[in-house]
């Protein structure tokens, strides 16, 4: 099927908006900067050594402000163009020009990806220009930025690929920068570790990924967008084979995003520097998997079947996240289940098919702002309090940095959805259309997510009120005193634009559906949906929830003291022994992934050892003895040489007479 | 004359030969049996010659001999640089060469 025939066949399947990649010409040529700009940089940075030490963080901001600015220019490109003409496609060189299997590496700069550029060069520079001041007594700065302009260079790639199997590579790079990141203090045991379980664990998902795209070229014969997409739109691939691809992509998804059931690994990610915990773990790379479902929309719009998975995973994650969330002490910890279940909401949301892509997305740009910006809060809290994380040895910090705890207390706001903050509108349309799927399903959908909505008001308010109210719990005078005070200006600064982005991004986007009127083209029409329970009603239930959460947090962690040491003889419920162990994530991949894996190791080591090295070593031995024996017979006497010639002689014409005489 | 009574000579003379060259350990008298061994051979070579009224054998014999006397010159020249050396002509204390 040809390109062009793709494409109609996918523009009729969404309700008549047209999907044609336009050839790039003008500004749109330059796209392939956005990517090669911080790519320079990462190499400049890798390459230069120790010469770059000096000006090496200043070069890495720049090359990602560089970028950012070019996605600007692109984006406003792309707004003069008319509506139905803003996928702009340009082919950069053929990749692998095999016959009957052509591979071209091309960029596609359309609505989607435009968002996703903004986001992720956006926020990246803010956290470039974080990191300036927060690993100001790290050693190794230039490398941190060598890493993070790689990181934007792959995750650029991910999102502007024009086939998947670009997008592959972009998906590796990110878990390759992701990696580099975690273990960036690769002293510590504990980042050495975790650096590992997330690329494990990434592999996993990773393979679904590379399947569904295998089975992509052999039954559509293509990797590009177009052509899948027209195909799987055109009903020209098989149910079953659809669905499986589906789940296919969706299992690459769950371990990019850390969904359950490979959620496990993003916790322990947070081993790596904060800012990286901010732009990698929660704001940008972790959202890779909606966007990898977002854009495959054609074919979950197939496959009702994968659709469930998608909501079910998405709703399982949402409760895993938030009740582990409530049960740690460890600031980090708490926000990293928080994303966890946040991404949990977006699943949700892209799993209620077109009526959900853009809720997906614009809950995840939201959560990019505020979940950014929580992180930048939560490192500047670290850096004033010397690398302490136990919220139970903080209290009380508002007075001493007054700028984080407004900027944090935004951006908390926004994430517990406060009416008029980002993720009120957001999180609130999530829920809204969840329940309006309609049917026991749907009603069960929407009450997770509104029960889920309360759980997170209630640990998010813990984690504020832990953390910036209450007594002084930390050591004032002694060996261990902590000094806690304001961080520079080039950390405060970036925390007060997050802020303002999470109390205003969310309005913005469904201020006259602005970002689903925008995305319709890529994702479809989202239509009227059918409300059973008024929006205004769930609007109302969704504040009830939320306020209930925030008062059982503030009853139990404001109105009573907080230990600054857990008491051991403290008794505590059965839900919080699990949640304080991952709800036993860990145990279970143990049990059933690590411990099987190791005695099949141990049983091959055994097997190589014994059997294959026992043959080996036997056979050796066996012709070691016996030429050892045989050697014995050469005596140096020439006449027994002679004797030995004799017989041979006299047995071979020996032989020649019997056979003569037969 | 039967002409097998030549055969059977030189079989005689050959196994003499080649027991002389197992048994004994002077180098000049195995060198000798080797000897006695060729020209038993140059025997056979002949009587076949003539049961079979062709030139062949007699030819081969001829060769066989100035092999033997060359054979000779290198086999004596080894055996006195021997002797020089070890003042000794028997074959079994030439066994420096073994496992």
């Amino acid at each position: 099927m040809s390109a062009g025939g793709a494409a109609i066949l996918a523009a009729d399947e969404h309700g008549g908006a047209a999907v044609h990649y336009a050839a790039a010409s003008g500004a749109f040529s330059l796209t392939w900067l956005l990517i090669a700009l911080p790519l320079a940089g990462a190499a400049v940075l890798l390459l230069g050594g120790r010469r770059t030490d000096r000006w090496g963080h200043l070069l890495g901001t720049l090359t990602a402000a560089a970028s950012f600015v070019v996605g600007l220019v692109l984006f406003f490109g792309l707004l003069d163009r008319s509506g139905d003409d803003r996928a702009v496609s340009q082919h950069l060189y053929s990749w692998i020009p095999v016959n009957g299997f052509q591979v071209d590496v091309g960029l596609l700069f359309d609505q989607l990806s435009a968002v996703f550029v903004l986001l992720i060069t956006g926020v990246g520079t803010l956290i470039h220009i974080y990191s300036i001041g927060y690993m100001s007594h790290d050693p190794g700065r230039r490398r941190f930025f060598a890493y993070m302009n790689l990181f934007l260079a792959s995750m650029l790639l991910l999102v502007l690929g024009n086939n998947f199997l670009v997008l592959y590579g972009g998906w590796e790079l990110v878990g390759l920068s992701s990696f580099l990141l975690i273990k960036f203090w690769e002293y510590k045991p504990a980042a050495a570790t975790a650096a590992n379980k997330a690329f494990y664990m990434n592999r996993v998902g990773d393979v679904g990924l590379a399947l569904a795209i295998m089975f992509m070229f052999s039954t559509v014969g293509s990797t590009n967008y177009d052509s899948v997409f027209g195909a799987a739109a055109a009903d020209v691939i098989g149910y079953g084979t659809i669905t499986a691809m589906a789940l296919l992509l969706l299992l690459g998804a769950c371990g990019k995003s850390g969904q359950f059931p490979l959620q496990a690994w993003l916790p322990d990610a947070m081993e790596g520097p904060t800012p990286i915990s901010a732009l990698i773990h929660a704001a940008t790379m972790v959202t890779a998997g909606v966007y990898l479902i977002v854009r495959a929309a054609p074919i979950f719009d197939q496959t009702q079947a994968a659709r469930t998975v998608v909501l079910i995973i998405g709703a399982v994650t949402i409760l895993i996240g938030c009740v582990i969330g409530c049960a740690y002490d460890d600031i980090k910890k708490v926000l990293a289940y928080s994303t966890v279940s946040q991404i949990g909401y977006m699943f949700l949301a892209v799993g209620l098919g077109p009526a959900g892509y853009a809720l997906g997305i614009m809950h995840l740009l939201a959560h990019g702002f505020f979940k950014a910006g929580l992180f930048l809060g939560s490192g500047s809290v670290i850096h004033g309090m010397d690398g302490e994380q136990d919220m139970r040895r903080y209290g009380g910090l508002w007075r001493h940095m007054p700028i984080t705890w407004v900027t944090f207390g935004l951006g908390y706001l926004a994430i517990i959805g406060f009416p008029g903050l980002s993720g009120f509108f957001t999180k609130d349309r999530i829920i809204e259309t969840a329940l309006a799927k309609g049917g026991t399903s749907g009603y069960i959908y929407g009450g997770v997510a509104l029960l889920g909505a309360g759980i997170t008001a209630f640990y998010m308010t813990r984690l504020f009120l832990m953390t910036f109210h209450g007594k002084a719990r930390w050591e004032h005078d002694g060996p261990e005193a902590k000094h806690p005070h304001e961080s520079p200006a080039t950390m405060t600064g970036p925390m007060m634009l997050l802020a303002v982005g999470s109390v205003f991004a969310g309005g913005l986007f469904v201020l006259g559906s602005s970002m689903q009127n925008w995305l319709a083209p890529v994702v479809g029409e989202h239509g009227e949906a059918h409300h059973d329970i008024s929006p205004a009603v769930v609007t109302a239930l969704v504040l009830v929830v939320s306020a209930g959460g925030f008062a059982g947090a503030y009853l139990r962690y404001q109105l009573r003291p907080v230990e600054a040491v857990a008491r051991p003889d403290a008794e505590v419920s059965v839900v919080t022994v699990a949640a304080r162990r991952d709800l036993y994530a860990n145990t279970f991949n143990e049990v059933v992934a690590m411990r099987p894996g190791q005695y099949l190791t141990r049983f091959l080591v055994w097997a190589d050892n014994v059997g294959i090295d026992g043959f080996v070593r036997g056979s050796a031995a066996a012709v070691g003895g016996l030429s050892g024996r045989l050697r014995r017979t050469q005596t140096g006497f020439v006449r027994s040489y002679a004797l030995s010639m004799l017989g041979g002689t006299v047995l071979v014409v020996g032989a020649l007479l019997l056979t003569r005489a037969g | 004359m039967n002409p097998a009574n030549y055969l059977i000579l030189s079989g005689l003379l050959f196994t003499i030969g080649a027991t002389g060259v197992l048994v004994r350990r002077n180098a000049i008298v195995v060198f000798m049996s080797i000897e006695l061994m060729l020209n038993a051979v140059n025997l056979t070579l002949v009587t076949f010659s003539r049961i079979h009224g062709t030139l062949e054998g007699q030819i081969m014999a001829f060769f066989v001999m100035v092999v033997a006397a060359a054979e000779v010159v290198v086999g004596l020249a080894i055996i006195l640089a021997i002797f020089r050396t070890r003042r000794s002509a028997s074959v079994d204390d030439v066994n420096l060469l073994k496992y």
